[in-house]
């Protein structure tokens, strides 16, 4: 059995692994939507089919990293989605709309499928930049002053941009052809807006939260935060060349761009993280004040100990089955 | 603040009535899958991978709809009800956080192959695939049952500080209303698949299709409701029993009993009256209630008289609880004329499968107004005993309640058309494709072949 302090901690750290998790995967999946092209060409059949049978799973993740925030930091749930509840709504219905229009498109009259085409990629997008508005507030710790709010846009559009980006990641290592080289380009444009996104994150971040700011240039703090920005920024680099060569010969490295986004991903995730520790709502709520009693905890880690590892063993096998460049998808 | 009080009772209402439609659905439907193709491996014999591939994409459009709905209800605990999860979120949490790992997981990991995967991996692993995406939608039942059974009946914690902590495990999920709930609510997801795979079936007949796989799913939708109808019947008796020993104001209020009374008659038809405390227009059967509930014709039923304030509304209860058991008399006549006559002449008339199309959603209505008596019944505690509806209600203000509801109303009738017009069109449509086709010749076992064509 675990005391309250530690038990605190490993759910915040459980609950963090489950956002990265979800902003990795349902943020190409969410990508892939934003992208879709609205002609009538079998490239956006093709693109749905590169993520048919993961976008369930992937949305798994958000429904377990708000689980866990509702069951071990129940009075920051409340707290936040009280704060978001507008945006949330919006999130919600989106995700709604995109979800069922994912199933409608395939299966209603051919006449309609156009319509549900503009649904998906519309709800993919909304999804995207009402996550990247709730994400703005809370780093702006739910102020309404004119600034937070033009933060939290600025956010909004910055991850739709970075989902917009793994997507095209995404894309490049699923597919061939006409398409892998469209979608080269997207990822080049998108990644410059995200490259700017996550440079201007990183210095107001700081700017206007003088914890932050505290926390990031102490010693010895600053030896492990400082790094993380210039990494990703190599990392940027990188991405830009190898963009600039795809694709190759014989597909040689299509993997090489979604592996970097996924490492760049990551990086921004445990910088934000670090800023806030152990603020679960900025400045004014830490994870010790909001914990669920150490009873409750120990009985549900006991539960994850065993069925995380399981989880991963078939997301795992999953991936294997659905390995390789797309094929056309058919219920069979 | 009443007015948010309100607005939020009818939003989480509307969701969680919305979001239930699916799963009652999917539930059941996953066993029906999984028996087609467990059928197919075992004959071989192409009309089980018809049936298969013909449900299998309603169920994918029902379960995509379950899911989306469900992600929406895992956000409103905090929203709408934050006191709900202070007071007993100890005890609320881990039970929806093991439905999270052990349930949602399963199902979602399995369902990319069980869908998409069949020429990807081989026939043995597609089955246990379709197995466990099956086992994962009654786990999740599991789960989510305990948490709403012990939220009528809690058991096995104590009280600190206003503040629910959990003593044992055990007695929370095997709380008293915990086995009567999953079993009539599992059966319930039966029958509503029955009926509805019956239902489309007898419209792909009506409409001509004179293949062999709707002539099967309709024989084998109208065995199953046959036999689960009956067993419902008497789950719900069971149910009923327990809950007059555990919550007999909600029994009460379903069977509108006033004042306590010997020998109580069973109510067919009556309108409650709230002020007057009494019946009009009753049509009554007498001493019935007495000897359902107590198995003694004599036998004395607590009257509403005795929990003064502290029952539920009488009228909602009392016709819910009409419409629900009328629906499952009627399920059970349909079921065993249909099934008795398609035994005896192998086929059915046009107005049978007509009758059989009318009821294809009946199961939808009798889940409904099941959950309303469950859960007005419940009125005025959201837990009983231990925190009232009132109690837990949030503070935002009623505006940004309003405009969510009316957001989520305008959502669900839109998605609601869709999905009924869809299911039709592509009743319709199956109609159009030839009896076997060509990858089916090939043996089950090593299908191979490359297909092209979009589901
Ligand atoms: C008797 C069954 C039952 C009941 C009463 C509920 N659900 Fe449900 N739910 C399911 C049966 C189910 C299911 C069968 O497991 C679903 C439906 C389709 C699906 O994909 O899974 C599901 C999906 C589903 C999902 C999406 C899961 C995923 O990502 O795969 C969430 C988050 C919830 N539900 C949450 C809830 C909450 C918070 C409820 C109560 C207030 C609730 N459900 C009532
Ligand atoms: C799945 C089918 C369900 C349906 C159709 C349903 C329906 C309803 C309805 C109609 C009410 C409103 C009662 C009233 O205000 O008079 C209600 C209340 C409530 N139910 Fe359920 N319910 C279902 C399952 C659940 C489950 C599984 C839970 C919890 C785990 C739950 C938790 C609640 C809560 C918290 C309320 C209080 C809010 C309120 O009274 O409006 N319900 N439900
Ligand atoms: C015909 C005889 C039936 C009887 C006597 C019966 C009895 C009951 C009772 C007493 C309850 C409320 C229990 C409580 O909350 O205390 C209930 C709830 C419910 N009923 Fe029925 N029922 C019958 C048929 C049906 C049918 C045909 C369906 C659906 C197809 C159905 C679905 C439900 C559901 C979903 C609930 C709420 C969940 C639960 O409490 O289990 N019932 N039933």
């Amino acid at each position: 059995m675990f005391e309250e302090y530690t038990l605190a901690i490993i759910f915040v750290s459980l609950m963090g692994f489950s956002i990265l998790l979800y902003a990795v995967l349902d943020g190409f999946d969410l990508g892939v939507g934003i992208l879709l092209p609205l002609d009538q060409t079998d490239n956006a059949d093709t693109m749905i089919a590169s993520i048919g049978p993961f976008w369930d799973a992937n949305e798994t993740w958000l429904v377990l990293a708000i689980g866990l925030l509702l069951i071990a930091f129940p009075a920051a749930h409340s707290y936040i989605f009280k704060e978001l509840y507008l945006p949330t709504a919006i999130l919600l219905i989106s995700l709604v709309l995109r979800g069922v229009a994912f199933d409608f498109r395939a299966k209603a009259a051919f006449s309609h499928k156009p319509t549900w085409n503009r649904v998906f990629k519309g709800g993919s997008l909304v999804a995207s930049l009402s996550q990247g508005y709730m994400l703005g507030m809370y780093v702006m710790g739910f102020e309404s002053t004119l600034a937070a709010y033009s933060f939290s846009l600025l956010s909004a559009f910055g991850v739709a941009a970075a989902y917009s980006y793994i997507g095209a990641c995404w894309l490049i290592m699923k597919t061939e052809g006409e398409l892998q080289i469209q979608a080269v380009a997207w990822a080049q444009k998108t990644a410059l807006v995200c490259f700017i996104g996550v440079i201007s994150v990183s210095l107001v971040n700081p700017l206007i939260n003088p914890n932050v700011y505290d926390k990031w240039f102490s010693l010895p703090n600053a030896f492990i935060i400082l790094p993380l920005p210039f990494i990703c920024f190599a990392l940027f680099i990188f991405s830009f060349i190898q963009l600039k060569q795809l694709p190759k010969v014989n597909d040689k490295g299509c993997w090489r761009p979604f592996v970097a986004a996924v490492v760049i991903f990551t990086l921004c995730f445990f910088g934000l993280a670090f800023s806030f520790f152990p603020y679960i709502v900025p400045n004014k709520l830490t994870i010790w004040e909001t914990a669920s009693a150490p009873e409750s905890l120990n009985f549900v880690l006991w539960g994850t100990i065993i069925v995380v590892p399981v989880i991963f063993s078939y997301t795992a096998f999953s991936y294997r089955v659905f390995w390789g460049k797309v094929r056309e998808l058919r219920y069979h | 603040m009443l007015e948010t009080l309100m607005l939020s009772r009818i939003q989480f209402a509307a969701n969680i009535s919305f979001h239930i439609l699916f799963p009652t659905i999917t539930i059941a439907l996953s066993w029906f899958l999984f028996y087609f193709k467990l059928r197919f491996d075992q004959t071989g014999d192409p009309v089980w991978m018809r049936a298969y591939r013909f449900w299998v994409k309603i169920f994918a459009l029902t379960f995509a709809i379950g899911v989306v709905t469900g992600i929406t209800m895992s956000f409103q605990f905090g929203t709408n009800w934050p006191k709900f999860m202070e007071t007993v979120g100890n005890i609320a949490g881990p039970l929806l956080g093991y439905e999270v790992l052990t349930a949602f997981f399963l199902e979602a990991g399995f369902l990319g192959i069980m869908l998409f995967g069949m020429n990807r991996v081989s026939a043995r692993i597609h089955t246990l695939s379709t197995l466990i995406v099956a086992f994962g939608t009654s786990l999740s039942s599991f789960w989510i049952l305990a948490l709403n059974s012990w939220m009528q009946t809690p058991q096995g914690h104590e009280m600190r500080d206003g503040v629910a902590y959990p003593v044992d495990w055990f007695a929370i999920i095997f709380n008293p209303s915990f086995p009567y709930k999953l079993s009539h609510m599992l059966v319930a997801s039966g029958l509503t698949a029955a009926f509805l795979v019956a239902g489309i079936s007898a419209y792909r007949l009506l409409k001509g299709d004179d293949k062999k796989a709707p002539k099967l799913t309709l024989k084998i939708a109208l065995t199953v409701a046959a036999i689960l109808a009956p067993t419902q019947i008497f789950l719900g008796d069971m149910h009923g029993l327990n809950t007059l020993e555990h919550q007999p104001q909600k029994i009460a209020a379903m069977e509108g009993i006033w004042h306590t009374e010997k020998g109580a008659p069973l109510l067919l038809f009556a309108l409650p009256d709230e002020e007057q405390k009494t019946n009009h227009f009753e049509i009554a059967i007498p001493k019935m209630a007495s000897f359902i509930l107590t198995h003694d014709l004599d036998g004395e039923i607590k009257g509403l008289n005795e929990f003064e304030g502290n029952h539920p509304p009488v009228a909602p209860v009392f016709f819910a609880f009409r419409i629900m058991v009328g629906l499952g008399m009627l399920m059970l006549a349909i079921a065993w004329l249909s099934r008795f006559i398609l035994w005896r002449k192998n086929q059915l008339s046009p107005w049978l499968l007509k009758t059989l199309v009318v009821m294809s959603f009946s199961g939808w209505i009798a889940t409904l107004a099941g959950w309303y008596v469950t859960e007005i019944g419940r009125q005025p505690w959201l837990v009983t005993g231990i925190l009232t509806v009132k109690d837990a209600a949030t503070d935002i203000a009623p505006e940004n309640v309003g405009i969510t509801l009316t957001l989520y109303l305008v959502l669900y009738v839109v998605i609601m058309v869709a999905y009924l017009h869809t299911i039709f069109t592509m009743a319709g449509r199956a109609i159009e494709i030839e009896e076997i086709s060509i990858d089916e010749q090939v043996k089950p076992v090593i299908n191979t072949s490359k297909n092209t064509v979009e589901g």
